[in-house]
């Protein structure tokens, strides 16, 4: 009896082939992201109108036609308007961002003093730049540094009055330093702040978590302008006569508190997303309440709550441009001024001016959401 | 016996200092006594000061003469009326900006978010350029843009740029024709609340049949044509009786119409867009919440595409949405008090004069915290209830 073994192994691979025509190329590329269907067609046409409609207008109007460099407000108007351009010419005056550049960065702060921002500047990036590189080591130093010796530093530096430098007062500080340094104050103050309400409105004492959570509500339930006109018009009623404070401390105590009861709810997201038998386990190790929190909870709570409290950074950011409405003079605030300065006043000066103030702040947010999501990716919080 | 003795020695000796009710009560009758001091220690220094600058406390100025003009009053409104009139106008421009606002940054971003999942390469950059765009820069400059780069170089009056149905453009604001309706248009609301209490009616009836036979009902077609139909045949049946005042152009100015004024439009442009970017995020992690499975189950189950998209996915992403939606929409009516710095007169920036006027400090910053948190809480409770009536039912 012969057996007929019919099974078939194959004892080497098939070499691959190529794919069919149909399915690679630039053609078939095209075909399923742009012309998948009927539908489909109709959507790219339309964004490509949307396309062509916003994007060689702008480019004309910020690359071509712009003007770069130019004495006064005559390079960047028409002849009906005083200017040199020909009639109907629409373009950006780079020429008024670049003569008020310095003021853009600093404000009114004395021009031979600049040196100063510029260095605390420098020290910032020497620090903040290995702090945000998970490979660079002694980051414990490096923290001791940027968080605590980094702002008294950059204090005596600013302000001066110390060492023989001479005394810059805040309300000639202005510009990208003022947003710079109401953010940096902002997120170092908020953070910690914002943990403390967060485990207060988690604590078991009625006391404590009633004082937290009527805190944490009512900033959250009132717009920031509102926290700004109180730290500027109610504070100096609070204190005792003869006290007075420097403005621009009050708008940091406004943007503090306000920053912290948002991280406050962020980070409340995080400790209830810890499970219960961390806080059991820590508790049956012994551990006090500041050791469980400290070494066991708020590590995870924090890693769990990184894009979340980026976010707030990012919003903070943002909203330090508020404190133009009680007057004073961020980025944006200086931008704003500037418009009616008559040697520069033209039609395309406001928008030049925002344009250019708008690429700053999104560089800094959008920087600080990609670091957030790199970061979100390394320590693989994102998927659980 | 012996471990017994040193632990119950051990409890005798461990005086009341580590017992953690008496450390807590401790510690909050302290934060109690620090907190009550720090505020009767502010109180004393307010009156202390109040009373140095000789400004009367209470809310007795409210009913003084404003003595100020208001550019958009939706109620009557002069400036020899009250300071409280006048807050109340504010209050009533900024529910106005919320509301339209609201509607509007809906409508984006429910647009931009589906087209960010979309197959089409291009539609899905350009939403991606959208949000990343809108997210990343403060709203204040967006409204200055609108404000200061676009509505305030367009043409003086006389030059106004001519758009469709006999609207106007121009650095005054945005003209359109207004409608004056004649006698016998309240036929026409009737009708349209009558519409609307059909729908609600026929889709009850119609949910009501399907548990009981399984039967379906076009419903939407039928209370779209209640909610329209009707109304449109009261229009026809009173005899059309609508005139319209449409803008006229004079040598040096438009005349006539109504005008929307330019610090409204780039408010509530800004807004709008500012907060479409956001809305467009949550819609599109709310559509990827809702698992593959349950397409490809409803699918499996004979359901078509149009039937799997309002049966089975909105539903369920409806839930995730609703909570971030909220505050999303407390975010924007809280940024609408932005309005003072382009002088569109919200409540912050009527109380902004008042309080100039006044120097009734306490008092007003005390109304826009009651005013905003109100809202805020009414907000959170309706969207509570509202998500409590999505929630998923458990067993």
């Amino acid at each position: 009896m012969q057996e007929h073994d019919l099974t078939f192994v194959r004892a080497e691979m098939v070499i691959a082939q190529a794919p069919p025509r149909g399915e690679r190329g630039l053609g078939s590329w095209l075909r399923r992201n742009l012309f998948a269907s009927v539908g489909d067609t109709v959507l790219t046409i339309i964004g490509l109108l949307i396309v062509a409609y916003l994007l060689p207008p702008f480019i004309e109007w910020a690359l071509v036609n712009a003007q770069w460099t130019g004495p006064d407000r005559s390079v960047c108007a028409t002849v009906a308007q005083g200017g040199v351009q020909p009639d109907g010419w629409s373009g950006a005056c780079w020429a008024f961002v670049q003569a008020k550049f310095g003021q853009f960065m600093f404000g009114r702060y004395p021009i031979d003093q600049r040196w100063r921002p510029i260095l605390v500047a420098i020290l910032f990036v020497a620090l903040i730049v290995p702090m945000a590189m998970p490979r660079v080591p002694r980051k414990g130093l490096n923290a001791i540094l940027l968080f605590l010796i980094f702002p008294v530093v950059a204090f005596f530096l600013l302000v001066g009055g110390v060492f023989g430098l001479p005394h810059v007062e805040t309300p000639r500080w202005g510009g990208l330093l003022v947003t710079l340094a109401l953010s940096y104050v902002g997120i170092v103050v908020s953070l910690p702040l914002g943990i403390i309400f967060a485990l207060g409105r988690r604590s078991k004492m009625p006391v404590i978590k009633t004082a937290c959570v009527v805190f944490i509500e009512t900033v959250r339930g009132v717009p920031l302008v509102t926290v700004l006109f109180m730290a500027s018009v109610m504070l100096p009623l609070f204190l005792p006569e003869g006290v007075t404070f420097d403005k621009f401390l009050r708008a940091l105590i406004g943007v503090s508190l306000f920053a912290a009861a948002y991280m406050a709810e962020v980070v409340r997201g995080g400790l209830q997303a810890i499970p219960k038998g961390q806080y059991e386990g820590a508790d049956s190790l012994g551990l006090g309440y500041w050791q469980k929190m400290i070494l066991i909870i708020l590590p995870q709570a924090l890693k769990l709550v990184i894009p979340g409290i980026v976010n707030t950074f990012i919003g903070m950011f943002k909203d330090t441009s508020l404190v133009y409405i009680i007057s004073m003079f961020d980025l944006l605030g200086v931008v704003r001024q500037n418009f009616s300065d008559a040697t520069w006043a033209s039609p395309q000066t406001p928008i030049s001016g925002l344009v250019f103030a708008a690429l700053i702040f999104w560089i800094f947010c959008f920087g600080m959401s990609r670091y957030s999501m790199f970061m979100e990716r390394r320590l693989d919080t994102g998927r659980r | 016996m012996a471990s017994q003795d040193i632990l119950r020695e051990d409890n005798s000796r461990s005086s009341f200092i580590n017992d953690p009710k008496i450390r807590g009560m401790f510690f909050q009758v302290l934060v109690a006594v620090l907190l009550i001091g720090g505020i009767w220690w502010i109180v004393n220094n307010v009156i202390d000061n109040l009373h140095r600058s000789h400004i009367a406390s209470g809310f007795g100025f409210l009913d003084s003469r404003a003595g100020f003009d208001i550019s958009q009053t939706p109620i009557a409104y002069n400036s020899d009326m009250t300071y409280g009139r006048a807050l109340v106008v504010g209050f009533l421009n900024t529910l106005i900006v919320a509301a339209t606002g609201i509607v509007t940054a809906t409508v984006i971003g429910f647009l931009v978010g589906i087209g960010r999942l979309s197959r089409n390469w291009l539609i899905r950059k350009l939403c991606t350029i959208y949000i990343e765009v809108f997210r990343n820069i403060p709203p204040l400059l967006v409204i200055f843009f609108w404000y200061f780069g676009v509505l305030s170089v367009l043409p003086m009056p006389r030059d106004s740029i001519e758009l469709p149905f006999s609207t106007y453009l121009n650095n005054r604001g945005f003209y359109f024709p207004h409608a004056i309706w004649g006698e016998g248009s309240w036929l026409i609301l009737v009708a349209f609340v009558v519409g609307v209490a059909m729908a609600w009616f026929v889709a009850r009836r119609a949910r009501q049949r399907q548990m009981a036979t399984g039967q379906t009902f076009p419903v939407f077609w039928t209370s779209l044509a209640l909610i329209v139909g009707l109304p449109l045949l009261a229009f026809a049946a009173s005899g059309f009786p609508v005139s319209f005042d449409l803008p006229k152009k004079s040598i040096f100015n438009l005349s006539g119409g109504l005008q929307v004024k330019p610090e409204f439009m780039s408010l509530y442009l800004a807004l709008s867009f500012y907060t479409a970017a956001f809305i467009a995020e949550i819609i599109r992690a709310g559509i990827l919440g809702v698992s593959k499975g349950q397409t490809e189950a409803s699918a499996a189950l004979g359901l078509r595409p149009a039937q799997i998209l309002r049966l089975v996915v909105v539903p369920q992403a409806m839930r995730i949405v609703i909570p971030p939606l909220t505050s999303q929409y407390l975010n924007l009516t809280k940024n609408s008090s932005l309005a003072i710095a382009i002088g569109y007169p919200d409540l912050v920036a009527t109380g902004g004069t008042v309080l100039n006027q006044t120097g009734q400090a306490i008092e007003i910053v005390v109304i826009w915290m009651i005013v905003y948190l109100g809202i805020s809480l009414l907000t959170s409770a309706f969207m509570n209830w509202f998500n409590a009536k999505m929630a998923l039912v458990e067993r």
